[in-house]
């Protein structure tokens, strides 16, 4: 067997296989890593190992599908807080942090927009009201609501936690794309939390953490963005039985499907 | 090796390159590699026993085992014997944290059963408990590494089941972590030390080589862990 022809092969079968063991740091750390404990000896093995993880899971999913997924709810929450970070109604104590989720969530605009190159999809037009374009939507009262802002962040936020957690295991394989997005995934986490001390400093009853399937939010159709969120059972062990049942719906948050996150985003998509 | 030519209409012949002479040098290298890692394993093992986490996935899910009977250890201290001047709010937060911190011990002492590790015994030694700001810089450093940690550890995990847990998890984690920033300094959940905010703003991940050698400072010598399929100590 000779690895080297066999990677010419496959390059030229598959033009996106640099792709798909990328990075080649990473690619080379694996190697590394098993070579220091299996010897050399097993190099072949190392590398079907490599190529299993690099085709294994995402040999039916489009990596860029993910990621310009992802961008759509980025592009969403960047639009967002470029609007309505620069309302009146921002109290000057809490601008500071807002500041610093606005920034947030432009960075990750440009990062997966760098990432995907020419295959990134370009912004839909919001209507933030949620009335999918109506203009006239539950959410309407964010244009003149601190409070109604601070709601809709918080589901956007929280959605946005979800949608991530969703996606992880299309990236299995493709270790940086999988790492970035785990490290995006916990950034939209700490903008949750910190949205809903906001909120729970303003007397609204939410904590950090989700508890069941509860958001301190009336109005109905942020219902689906919680949808799930109250399972006290992970792997088949009941997490109820060591601690109170709110503790365990807390201690764990829970994915949403693509179809899912999708049909929340839609009520803000006008085109 | 930007200085290799591509030679191929991707352009990445650069990259190609660079791998092949890698799988070369590592052929010819086998027996130098091999006789660096022996030593080196020999001098780290002789020091201490380790509680060694196992290899694969076992591996990751008694090194986040390992990490959460930290927290759950460390939040049970500060519950049971509040610092001076704890609010009642905060009695309430840290309250929560500590059940979800439990939950993840449990958790995972249940799902790995007979792979489990030991239940380790904590140093904490180094916090003052019944001192807010060193209690709470413990339970700042402590969340920030179980963020870094499971983010770190994400591709590593090769169940698709284990790597929705482990984000079902790490998300709840990076909450605790931002509550606490709040509470030590408001507007701080995210700063220049844990997140690339003048760029992408991804969170830093740590490897389990970063992260075990920081969780050790905190057990006991016979507690201490490894992870010595990938060399972490």
């Amino acid at each position: 067997m000779n690895l080297l022809n066999l990677i010419e092969d496959i390059n030229n079968a598959d033009p996106e296989f640099q792709d798909r063991i990328s990075p080649r740091r990473d690619a080379i750390k694996n190697i590394t890593s098993f070579g220091s404990k299996v010897a050399i000896a097993a190099l072949p093995f190392a590398f079907a190992t490599l190529f299993k993880k690099a085709y294994g899971a995402t040999a039916t999913t489009d990596v860029n599908s993910v990621l310009n997924f992802a961008l759509t709810a980025e592009y969403l929450e960047s639009s967002f807080y470029n609007t309505y970070t620069a309302k009146s109604y921002i109290p000057a104590n809490d601008a500071p942090g807002l500041a610093i989720i606005k920034t947030d969530e432009n960075n990750h605009v440009k990062f997966l927009k760098s990432v995907l190159g020419s295959n990134a999809i370009a912004s839909p037009t919001f209507d933030f009201s949620g009335g999918s374009g109506s203009g006239n939507g539950p959410f309407a009262g964010v244009e003149t609501s601190y409070d109604t802002f601070l709601a809709l962040a918080e589901a956007f936020e929280d959605t946005g936690v979800r949608a991530y957690k969703g996606q992880a295991t299309h990236l299995m394989g493709n270790a940086t794309v999988l790492t970035a997005a785990l490290n995006i995934h916990s950034v939209e986490a700490r903008h949750a939390s910190h949205l809903r001390r906001l909120r729970q400093l303003r007397g609204v009853m939410v904590k950090s953490w989700i508890t069941g399937v509860t958001s301190g939010i009336s109005i109905s159709a942020a219902a689906a963005v919680y949808a799930g969120e109250d399972n006290t059972t992970q792997a088949n062990v009941n997490i109820a039985s060591f601690v109170s049942a709110n503790a365990a719906t807390e201690a764990f948050d829970e994915p949403l499907t693509k179809d899912q996150v999708v049909a929340i985003l839609s009520l803000f998509i006008k085109s | 090796m930007k200085t290799h030519t591509p030679t191929n209409e991707s352009g990445l012949a650069g990259v190609d390159l660079s791998r092949r002479s890698f799988l070369r040098y590592a052929g010819a290298g086998a027996a130098a590699v091999t006789a660096v890692i022996a030593i080196e394993s020999c001098k780290k093992n002789h020091d201490v026993k380790r509680v060694d986490v196992g290899s694969g996935d076992v591996g990751i899910l008694n090194y986040a085992y390992a990490l959460e009977q930290l927290e759950a250890a460390f939040y049970t201290k500060v519950v049971a014997s509040p610092y001076l001047g704890m609010s009642s709010d905060e009695l309430s937060l840290l309250t929560d944290i500590r059940d979800h911190e439990v939950a993840h011990r449990e958790f995972f002492k249940a799902a790995l059963a007979g792979n489990a590790i030991k239940g380790l015994t904590l140093d904490f030694s180094s916090i003052n408990f019944s001192d807010r700001g060193s209690v709470l810089a413990a339970a700042k450093s402590f969340e920030d590494l179980g963020v870094s940690a499971y983010n770190g550890a994400g591709a590593m995990i090769t169940t698709p089941d284990y790597l929705v847990l482990a984000g079902k998890i790490v998300s709840v984690e990076a909450r605790h972590a931002a509550l606490i920033r709040d509470l030590i300094q408001f507007n701080t959940f995210v700063d220049a030390s844990v997140v690339d905010i003048n760029n992408t703003s991804t969170e830093y991940s740590k490897s389990p080589k970063e992260v075990i050698p920081i969780a050790n400072r905190y057990l006991y010598p016979e507690s201490q862990i490894s992870f010595s399929s990938i060399g972490a100590y």
